[in-house]
């Protein structure tokens, strides 16, 4: 674990430069120290793939003072992470191909699996959320089988619409609200990722993991409704 | 209401803070002192939604009576036919219209309305997230026909005694080449020594492609020692990022949350006003600090005109001489100031 000043109102703590569950878990186990400990001072916690950038404020405490309290707080940590892991495992409907997977056909081709396959090997992983970024509610997920991996589209769409689930090259996840994009599009999940309207705006948390779950064009149309309505919460599973 | 919108207007406040972790950008004010001046001399809460004016401001004719005031760039703006000055209470009746051109220094103004922009909040603040179409006016920058509308402001009674107590401001004047401090990290250590003390003699030129997410700069390249792909991890306002040919980019108000370029330093907070006023072809100079310099600094206003950075030595003598000189010459300005003598 190395600290670093990022100016004089940030400093972060960074675990190395990889991705892998390890790192990621030492980051997102420092950041629910930090949280315990309520330490007057910290503003915010950030935490990525590899590093926490903690935003505090240097009436309160000196890059010094803070560094010390991180380390304390890390040290202790760690005693945690092998002790309690709760598996955190939130379900996302999602109607794959068709219209709502408009790339999924392609992918057959260069996949060399059909597309129910392809289906199977998706829903069939729990992809770890290592952090969010780039827009609201956006999540880098780990853990995508390699044999669905496809390359970005060469040109990419010019307006991805909210919801599209779809895989780049490595890696897959959901654009939260429309944007343009160049990943090959498997699905859609009727589930907001981002809400402004809603009491929690953004769904997920770094930290837990998601699962699809395939669901017929109904049960899409069914879900799509509730979550207009307010109604529809997403089924969580606590391992 | 909205005639000619400018280069680029949007509402902003302090930004939108609490929600990085989940991709949230901050956006919010570039130029930060520029921003919390505008409210403080209008009398407005210190946050208020303020408009940022980009290059070339906008001419709006008022739908009622307030008060305005205007800091920031000098855009030479004009209330009806009347020069309308900066950093200053002017009031403003229904029907009177507000004019500006081009910035004959510095880059973004700022406009404060009495009562502060009034604008849903979105998640803490009503800044505008141009990139993600959130927050601000539908999340946008203003086009013609738009009707802004503004909060409710203070009590008359506290409106008037505001305007005896505060007292015109002096107005900035920005510089086409800046100087602003640096704190070295977090990826210092993937640049040689030699490449860091180049980065720091050197001088660099704003390029025309800089926007509100970044300050893009062309000149000496940075040379890394293993290229400067990283795996991601979070940014900050004043993040400075070398890319792959290695040129500098400061990050500003609209960065992204994380990113995977390698960071050389962080511009301190207390000089982003200075990166927030520059334009294309102007120049920057990096100055390499250290953070418990830069933290003294931060609590230290008054202290931030010095041109060489301080020795840590002379600050820890406790209650020296320099030290009790440093408080006299601090007294001596403010005195100037309040009585609003030259400078």
């Amino acid at each position: 674990m190395k600290i670093y000043p990022v100016g004089e109102m940030s400093l972060s703590v960074d675990f190395g430069n990889v991705i892998s569950e390890e790192v990621n878990d030492q980051v997102m186990c420092l950041q629910q120290s930090l949280q315990k400990a309520c330490i007057p001072g910290i503003l915010e916690l950030l935490p990525t793939y590899r590093a926490l950038l903690v935003r505090y404020d240097p009436a309160q405490l000196t890059y010094e003072q803070l560094s010390g309290r991180i380390e304390k707080a890390g040290a202790e940590g760690n005693r945690e992470i092998s002790t309690t892991k709760e598996k955190l495992v939130r379900l996302i409907p999602c109607c794959y191909g068709g219209a709502y997977g408009e790339d999924l056909k392609g992918m057959e081709a260069l996949t060399g699996l059909s597309e129910k396959e392809i289906i199977s090997i998706h829903s069939g992983t729990d992809y770890k959320i290592y952090m969010l970024g780039f827009l609201p509610g956006f999540v880098y997920l780990g853990g995508m089988d390699e044999r669905i991996a496809a390359p970005r589209l060469d040109v990419p769409r010019v307006a991805i619409p909210a919801g599209s689930v779809g895989i780049g090259g490595s890696q897959t996840g959901v654009y939260p609200i429309a944007s343009p994009g160049g990943w090959r599009l498997i699905g859609s999940t009727p589930v907001k990722f981002y809400d402004p309207a809603a009491e929690k705006p953004i769904l997920c948390s770094a930290g837990e993991y998601i699962r699809f779950l395939p669901v017929s064009e109904q049960e899409y149309r069914d879900i799509e409704e509730d979550v207009r309505r307010g109604t529809y919460q997403t089924e969580v599973i606590r391992e | 209401m909205v005639e000619m919108p400018g280069v680029l207007t949007t509402v902003q406040d302090q930004g939108r803070y609490g929600y990085m972790e989940y991709g949230v950008r901050t956006a919010g004010a570039m130029d930060m002192d520029s921003f919390l001046a505008a409210n403080r001399i209008v009398g407005n809460p210190e946050h208020a939604a303020v408009l940022e004016m980009t290059l070339m401001g906008m001419t709006a004719v008022f739908d009622g009576d307030g008060v305005i005031v205007l800091t920031g760039a000098d855009m030479k703006a004009r209330l009806d036919d009347m020069p309308a000055e900066r950093y200053v209470r002017i009031p403003v009746r229904s029907g009177q219209r507000l004019s500006m051109g081009m910035a004959q220094n510095g880059c973004r103004a700022y406009l404060a309305v009495s009562g502060g922009i009034d604008v849903p909040s979105v998640m803490g603040s009503r800044s505008t997230d141009v990139k993600c179409c959130l927050g601000g006016f539908q999340g946008r920058a203003l086009k013609a026909g738009d009707v802004l509308e503004t909060g409710k402001p203070e009590t008359r009674e506290h409106a008037e005694t505001e305007t005896a107590r505060i007292p015109k401001e002096r107005p900035v004047k920005y510089e086409h080449s800046v100087e602003v401090r640096v704190v070295e990290g977090p990826q210092a250590d993937w640049f040689s020594g030699e490449a860091r003390d180049q980065f720091f003699r050197e001088s660099y030129t704003v390029s025309a492609e800089s926007d509100r997410m970044g300050i893009r700069l062309n000149g000496a390249p940075v040379e890394s020692l293993h290229g400067t792909d990283i795996v991601s991890d979070g940014i900050a306002f004043g993040s400075i990022q070398i890319t792959k040919s290695g040129m500098p980019i400061v990050m500003m108000a609209d960065h992204q949350t994380t990113g995977g370029y390698a960071k050389i330093g962080t511009v301190c907070s207390f000089d982003l006003p200075k990166l927030a006023q520059l334009r294309p072809e102007d120049r920057v100079k990096f100055c390499r600090i250290s953070v418990e310099e830069a933290q003294y600094l931060y609590l230290h206003p008054e202290e931030r005109r010095r041109s060489k950075p301080l020795a840590l030595t002379m600050r820890t003598a406790g209650s020296s001489e320099a030290g009790e000189r440093r408080r006299y010459r601090f007294q001596k300005y403010n005195y100037y100031y309040r009585h609003g003598g030259g400078r």
